[in-house]
């Protein structure tokens, strides 16, 4: 087989690890001082871990972020008794739920959502000190904040969800559970309470943006790959000389449909569709029983929800309906 | 292992085996399943009825000829002796005979026979009238017979009040035997479970947990004693599309409906789109007939929830009461059901029993 016809990376160069720069001497201090090297790690991407940054922005949401889901899990095993085997049987089912809704926005007992609200805290802290870190990081390298700005679109729609919306509607209990199944039952409850959320015009734009991100990253991922054998996946001599790669698959989408995107481009089209996906669905939740109570209803009355003229097939229906 | 001009041969001549032979295996292989298809039939085949109009994805869709309950085979029925005048009364025959003392004697005897089929097939008479001679069958020391007196009433109070959905779709009706079964005590009864998580109050101690009631999901436990035993309300949307009275009814309730939503499309092995059109599940203008009489059934649950199972919490002994609560067992739709759209395949059980079919004197045809 050819060998760029690979699932993996298949050629791992080895030196010394590269332990990144340090232009005024006083940037490896917050880093991590090892380096070495996984060949598992280089079938996926780069062989050499760390050094990594860690920073005080890093300890505190690593500290944080700790206590969070340790709060999360020993709720969860409190709730089974304290039984390991039960906790791990029932795992996907366990939940540290908000408050009941009698309780409103005040502070309510620790075994009723009490717990909630001191992990959303420190669940809290911890993701604004890792956006934080992200914008640190890329201002240490001078570059552009496209990341941290990203992260926050995702941070947008966590703060809407468990935080925002909540106030607006005046109680806790509207948050979201932490826990796997029980995240699910929100999610299918709070769209069937709100009349179905697919009624929901940015539901449908967050869709939008989800299912596009999925296309161009699969137009992206593809496109290059398939010029690979050209050298179309080594950025930095695609940047000093060109050869042919990135050509060839410009040429390729402006054949298939006249027009094609840039090098540049096309990762402009594919931040904004993801960041816009978050953005959008978070204006949708946001809007959901603090001002639109059922979206059916409101699409009737905004006259996208089609009326139903046709033959219900009742007869055949009601004659058994087996 | 080969002779040498074979070895020399292969040597000399390299071929690729594996590609054709797995393009021939695999398109062979095709063409074989296509051919069994085609020739002995789909063997998952599906039939679906189409729910509500076209394009909207309403329809039902199962496999036939998988939808036959086996237990219908094992009802016990008998033909009554239609009384001819002047025959002697069980009221007057026998002692303390509270429910049936307008049957004839023979008919009376026909029913406590059958009952015996029904609810006790191993215990027989004395699983209610005990191990004593024919002149102790007038006490009540036993509480089986006491629930059986009962059962007799709900029984026929089912049938007489409660038609609307026992005979929904042609007259079926209901005996013992619909949740019996055979069983001293029916399969799929409910005892109230909340809470089922330690260390929590309010909403977290009644979710998240697999049990019966919440039908092995992470939904609410308590959609049925509140829903189907108590005073909760089923409904949890608003019929207004702008906020009003933002947060009421809230998520919790909304999981708690869909918790019995989902209780009640296990108990008929249906989906939310036999009664709804999911599109818009408050619309009652949407709905398909069998929505109705869902509607009508929960009546009836909470009816003879009510009336009958919760007061035998006084009449039970202890291991027949709830785990938790000490509560009575109670039905809902999987109690009769028991998994399959019309209980015992719809058929006319009630027919050769209309001394169940309501209260008082029987009416013979």
């Amino acid at each position: 087989m050819p060998e760029y016809q690979n699932i993996f990376t298949q050629v791992q160069v080895r030196g010394l690890p590269e332990m990144g720069m340090d232009d005024d001497g006083r940037l490896s201090a917050e880093r991590t001082a090892s380096a070495g090297f996984s060949k598992l790690v280089g079938w996926l991407g780069n062989a050499q871990i760390g050094p990594f940054y860690l920073g005080w922005t890093g300890m505190i949401a690593l500290a944080t972020g700790t206590l969070a889901l340790n709060i999360i899990g020993f709720n969860m095993l409190a709730q089974v008794g304290w039984s390991i085997p039960e906790f791990l049987r029932q795992g996907f089912w366990l939940a540290l739920e908000p408050p009941s809704p009698e309780y409103g926005l005040r502070m309510p007992p620790l075994d009723d959502g009490g717990w909630y609200i001191i992990s959303s805290l420190f669940l809290l802290i911890s993701v604004c000190c890792w956006w934080l870190r992200a914008w640190l990081l890329a201002q240490q390298h001078k570059m552009g904040k496209h990341i941290a700005w990203a992260f926050a679109a995702a941070i947008w729609l966590f703060l809407v969800l468990g935080l925002f919306r909540p106030i607006l509607m005046g109680s806790w209990s509207e948050g979201v559970p932490y826990g796997i199944f029980p995240h699910l039952d929100w999610t299918t409850a709070f769209s069937i309470r709100y009349g179905n959320l697919y009624y929901n015009p940015f539901h449908c734009l967050s869709i939008v943006f989800l299912y596009g991100s999925v296309l161009l990253f699969a137009m992206h991922g593809a496109t290059i790959l398939a010029v690979s054998r050209f050298g179309g996946d080594r950025e930095l001599e695609q940047i000093f000389d060109r050869g042919t790669a990135s050509e060839r698959a410009a040429l390729f989408w402006r054949w298939t449909m006249g027009f094609n995107a840039s090098m540049e481009g096309i990762h402009r089209w594919a931040w904004w569709f993801a960041v816009l996906t978050p953005i959008t669905g978070g204006i949708g939740i946001l809007l959901t029983g603090t001002v639109v109570d059922n979206w059916y209803l409101w699409a009737i009355e905004h006259n996208f929800a089609p009326e139903y003229t046709g033959d219900f097939g009742y007869e055949a229906y009601g004659a058994g309906g087996n | 292992m080969f002779r040498d001009w074979f070895n020399r041969w292969v040597r000399e001549n390299p071929t690729d085996i594996y590609r054709p032979a797995v393009i021939v295996g695999v398109v062979g292989g095709a063409v074989v399943a296509a051919t069994m298809i085609v020739v002995w039939g789909q063997p998952y085949a599906t039939a679906s009825v189409q729910t509500g109009p076209r394009g909207t994805g309403m329809s039902i869709t199962k496999f036939p000829g998988g939808e036959t309950d086996p237990t219908v085979e094992a009802n016990y029925t008998e033909a009554p002796y239609i009384p001819t005048g002047g025959e002697e009364l069980a009221g007057a025959a026998y002692k303390n005979v509270q429910v049936l003392g307008d049957l004839t004697v023979d008919n009376f005897n026909r029913v406590m026979n059958a009952m015996t089929f029904w609810v006790a097939p191993e215990q027989g008479c004395a699983y209610c009238h005990g191990d004593g001679d024919m002149e102790t069958y007038g006490s009540d020391d036993l509480y089986t017979k006491v629930v059986a007196r009962r059962m007799i009433q709900m029984t026929q109070q089912l049938n007489d009040d409660w038609g609307g959905h026992t005979n929904v779709s042609g007259e079926a009706g209901v005996t013992c035997f619909t949740c019996h079964r055979g069983a001293n005590v029916p399969s799929n009864v409910w005892f109230r479970l909340d809470p089922v998580n330690e260390a929590a109050s309010g909403w977290s101690a009644v979710q998240n947990r697999v049990t019966r009631l919440s039908g092995s999901t992470s939904l609410p436990s308590d959609a049925l004693p509140v829903l189907l035993a108590g005073e909760g309300a089923i409904k949890v949307h608003s019929l207004e599309p702008r906020a009003e009275n933002a947060g009421s009814p809230t998520i919790q309730d909304a999981e708690r409906t869909y918790a019995l939503m989902n209780y009640f499309a296990n108990s008929l092995n249906v989906n939310c789109n036999f009664c709804h059109n999911s599109r818009a599940f408050n619309d009652t203008g949407q709905v398909t007939p069998q929505w109705a009489t869902a509607l009508m059934g929960i009546d009836m649950v909470k009816s003879v929830n009510g009336e009958h199972l919760a007061p035998l919490a006084e009449v039970l002994p202890a291991n027949r009461l709830g785990p938790v609560h000490g509560d009575a067992p109670k039905l809902a739709c999987a109690t009769c059901h028991k998994g399959y759209q019309k209980p015992l395949n719809g058929a006319h059980v009630i027919a050769d029993w209309p001394e169940l079919a309501a209260p008082g004197a029987p009416a013979y045809d």
